[in-house]
This record gives C-alpha cells, structure tokens and sequence, in this order.
C-alpha cells in the first residue's frame, strides 16, 4: 500500500536525497520536509575546507537544483523535531505516526523517514567546553562563526586530529594562522586507516609546519570567559585564541528515546540493511542511523557522505514496496588535506596486511592495499585517484599478485 | 581547430587532462578506439575527469561517482547535477584534434576557467 504522506525528519544530504529518491521511484503522495536548520539543504564537506577559507559561499553549497527546487515537498526548514509517537496500525490498516515539531505543529504521517544525522561531540564544561573560543564545526553557521575568529596571525588549536581537524588545521593555516593540533591517541587515525597509514597521513602536518601532540590527553582549557589555552595531562600549555574540538559526533537521536524506535547502545537508530527499523512505517537513513551489516553481524554506523546519498535510493524502494535497491559498492570516503586528495575504499578489520603499489607513504603519495590473505580488501591513496579507483573495484576479488 | 596532443599520448581505455586550454579538457580514447574531448573539471566539485574511471563511452568521477556520457556530456545521477561540455574531436594523422566548444563551461564553484584559449596551437 503506498503511502499517503511521508515526513522526513532531517534536511541535509540524506534527508534530500530521501525525498528526491521517492519522487524519482514514482511517489506522488505528500512529502513533508523537516528541517532544524534554517538552511535549505547544503553540502557539509566544504565547511572545513573551500567554505572555511572563503573559497565558496553559501549559495555554492546548495544540495537543490533548478530542477527539484521544492520536489512538490512541503518544506519545514528552522523546525525541530521534538516528538513522535508512533501507531502500530492493524491488519490492513496502515500504521499512523504523529512528528511534534518544537513549535507544537503534530505532522501526522504514514510513514516516517528519521534522517536527523548527528551533532559534534563538545569538550565537557567542567573542560573548559562553553568557553568563548572553542567551536565544533558541524552545520553552516559553526562555519561562519569559526570563519571569523580565523584571522591571520591567531593562534588555533584543533583538539582532536581526525579527518575533520586536519582539514581545519590545513585550511587555517592556508589563511596564516598559527595551527596546532593535540590528540589524544598515539597515532591520529589509527581507527579508520590503521597505524602505520594513520601515522603517513598524520606526517602531511609535520610536512606543513604544523606542530601535532601525540598520545596526551587533554587536562582542560585555561582562560576566564574567553579561552587562552590548551593544557594537556603532561603539563605541557598551548596558547589559543581559538580551540575547536574535533572529536566526533553523536546521532541526533535524543528526541527519540521512549518512543518506542530502537537505538543501539551508541544512540544510533537501529535498522534493517533496507533502513527500516523494528517499527513498521519508520525508516532511518544517514549519520543518524546504523543499519545491519552482514558482514559485521552487527548494526553499524558509517557517517559516509556517500552512504547518505545512495542509501535512500534503497529506503525509498522499500518505504514504496518496490524491487530491493542493492547497494554493493565499497565503503568510500575521501578527504582533502594541504592540497592532498586522501581517498579510502573497503572494510578493513585491522589483521590485513598492507602493501605500497605506488608512491611511498613517507612521501606522502602512496597508494596503500590491505589485503586478507590474496583479497584486496580495502586501498587508499594519497593524490591517487587514477590507481585508487582502479584498486577499489578489485577489492573483494582474489588476486595471484598478492 | 585546436591541437590536443598525439593519440598515442593517450592509453587505450584512459583519459589524459590537457591544459593548454582554458579551461582544461580531457582527451579519452576507448578500448574501440573512439576518441572523445570534454572539459576536464567534473561540474559538481574540483576533480580531474582524466582520472576517472572509463566504461564503454562513460567516464565516472573519480571524487563522487558521478557518470558523465562522453558523447553527449549528460550526467547519469548526484551528486553532480549539470552536464559537462562535450567538444567535437577528430583525429588527424595520429594527432588529436577538436573544435573547441563556444558554449559556457559548466565549471563547479569556485573553480576559475573560462572559455578562452589561453594557449596552444589554433588551426
């Protein structure tokens, strides 16, 4: 029974391409856009990079074209969802759902797609976190806000040295800042790319100027109201004007506790690998969602940028009751640091054995494979994308060349 | 006409970025030998097309996935959402050649180009 009206709680990447992925399946019934930014949809990868140094203006991010303008949705932009109550329907009867905006607006629906994705983790209060000075960078405004603070000859300090505070740190420092970055593990991206790749990537700082503290955690920020520096376990103090913690992000999930929709242990909502959650009518799609992965035997969250554009295309098929949409391709993100294209393919578990077909990782311009006996299983490449793209579609294919 | 490079500059189901127009184009020859010219910066955000991926006459992005039809210039699906300008290619005595476009660039934001010729050999 297809349904009569759709709410999709959440306006970025996965929300947008949710609704243009139904309109695109057929759907001609009501779509209702919610959105807790003012912002029409735009694309977050740029605010750490060609939006924060000014490169890009705001209007350069938007997700819309001329051709799906409003995708004969009803847009409910600067709204937050505060509330749902979901109805189990009947046989024969589809379910009904109730979204309870902040404004007290109940959007009654038949189905729901949760696609709120996640807000940046923050440095704890008791750290020093509501000083003036310290910033996340999530949203558009985080951008503008941190934007303004990075003048040239100001003295930065990213805490965290992931993917989103090494671009921070190689954007600020293209602006003249004086950048440094703490982290808290011995070696930055050990997680996502292993050590010996996590300390290569990490080597662009080094390679740059850019002093990066290893393996010391962070005691606490300094400064009254407005913060003047980073004092790490060992004693050692970094003058700021400016902090950002780059510290990861949490699903925007909270307002869905009791509701009755299942959350993993880490907030995120539980889904099927067609997005559906346990409660019939409710679809979760994007950062804020972990979906069931087979080859984990367990729900997972991927916080990919891609995953948020093609995975609706599979919500939308099993929302409408059409075919499966199959999604085979390889966990893909990339990243753009000092001028470095950083792309990464696959599922790695951390027992793969890495090899260098191209460039060197010393040199900053590998192209590195992990492989699991003679299965490639992941690559990734350091201003490689000819042999990168190349390597991904062969990962998962037994190789003699091993 | 404007002189791109030798064909055998190019490898059978590759792409090669040339640059001495404005803005850059890509030359890519397929595994039947067909050669086709577009511009080389993918419309939706700074990638080079000549290191994308060559599949019968569509290229994909190397960045986002998008596809691009070499003949046509038509993109098949987000993120990009505007073609890429196809230029008339022809080869001459192992030279390729190719009526340069005077369409506007679909060039992604900030991104400089423009239409001109900014170097290189005009016939």
């Amino acid at each position: 029974m297809s349904p009569r009206h759709v709410v999709v709680v959440g306006a970025s990447l996965a929300g947008h391409a949710t609704a243009r992925a139904l309109r695109d399946a057929g759907y001609d019934g009501a779509l209702t856009i919610v959105g807790d930014e003012q912002h029409r949809p735009y694309d977050r990868p740029p605010l750490s990079k060609g939006f924060l140094d000014g490169t890009l203006a705001a209007e350069d991010l938007a997700l819309e074209d001329a051709d799906d303008t409003d995708l004969a949705a009803t847009w409910l932009v600067g709204h937050r969802a505060v509330g749902l109550d979901v109805g189990l329907g009947a046989p024969g009867v589809a379910a009904t759902h109730c979204v309870t905006l902040d404004d007290g607006t109940v959007l009654v629906a038949d189905a729901v797609v949760l696609a709120t994705g996640a807000r940046a983790r923050r440095l704890p209060a008791h750290l020093g976190g509501d000083l003036a000075g310290v910033h996340t960078l999530r949203t558009l405004d985080d951008a503008l806000a941190l934007r303004a603070e990075l003048v040239p000859g100001s003295r930065l300090v990213l805490v965290g040295a992931g993917f989103v505070g090494a671009e921070i740190a190689a954007t600020a420092s293209k602006l003249g800042v004086d950048v440094s970055l703490v982290e808290a593990s011995t070696t930055p991206l050990a997680g996502p790319l292993g050590a010996e790749v996590g300390a290569a990537v990490a080597g662009l700082h080094a390679a740059h100027g850019t002093p990066l503290y290893c393996g010391v955690p962070v005691a606490g920020l300094t400064g009254a109201t407005q913060v003047d520096g980073v004092l790490l376990d060992d004693g050692t103090h970094l003058p700021a004007d400016v902090v950002v913690a780059g510290i990861g992000s949490v699903p925007a999930t909270d307002w869905l506790v009791g509701t009755g929709v299942p959350l993993t242990d880490a907030g995120a909502v539980a889904a099927d690998a067609d997005g559906a959650t346990a409660v019939p009518g409710v679809w979760a799609v994007g950062d804020c969602s972990a979906w069931w992965d087979g080859d984990r035997a367990a729900h997972h969250r991927t916080e990919h940028w891609n995953d948020a554009l093609v995975r609706p295309r599979t919500v939308a098929a099993s929302l409408l009751g059409l075919a499966p949409v199959v999604t085979t391709a390889a966990p893909y993100f990339w990243s753009d640091q000092y001028g470095v294209r950083l792309q990464f393919a696959g599922r790695r578990t951390g027992d793969e054995v890495l090899t260098v077909e191209a460039g060197s990782l010393e040199g900053g311009d590998a192209l590195a494979v992990y492989w699991r006996g003679h299965v490639p299983v992941a690559v990734l490449g350091m201003g490689q994308p000819k042999l990168f793209n190349r390597w991904k579609r062969s990962l998962g294919v037994a190789s003699v060349a091993a | 006409m404007h002189h791109l490079c030798a064909l055998d500059d190019v490898v059978p189901g590759e792409g090669l970025r040339v640059t001495t127009t404005s803005p850059p184009v890509a030359v890519f020859r397929t595994d039947d030998d067909e050669v086709y010219v577009v511009d080389d910066t993918c419309t939706h955000q700074d990638a080079s097309l000549a290191d994308g991926y060559l599949e019968g006459c569509w290229v994909e992005c190397p960045l986002h996935e998008s596809r691009f039809d070499l003949r046509t210039g038509a993109v098949d699906q987000p993120p990009a959402k505007r073609g890429v300008r196809t230029h008339a290619a022809q080869v001459v005595d192992g030279q390729v050649w190719a009526e340069l476009s005077t369409d506007a660039p679909n060039l992604p934001p900030g991104v400089a180009g423009s239409t001109a010729v900014a170097s290189g050999v005009t016939a």
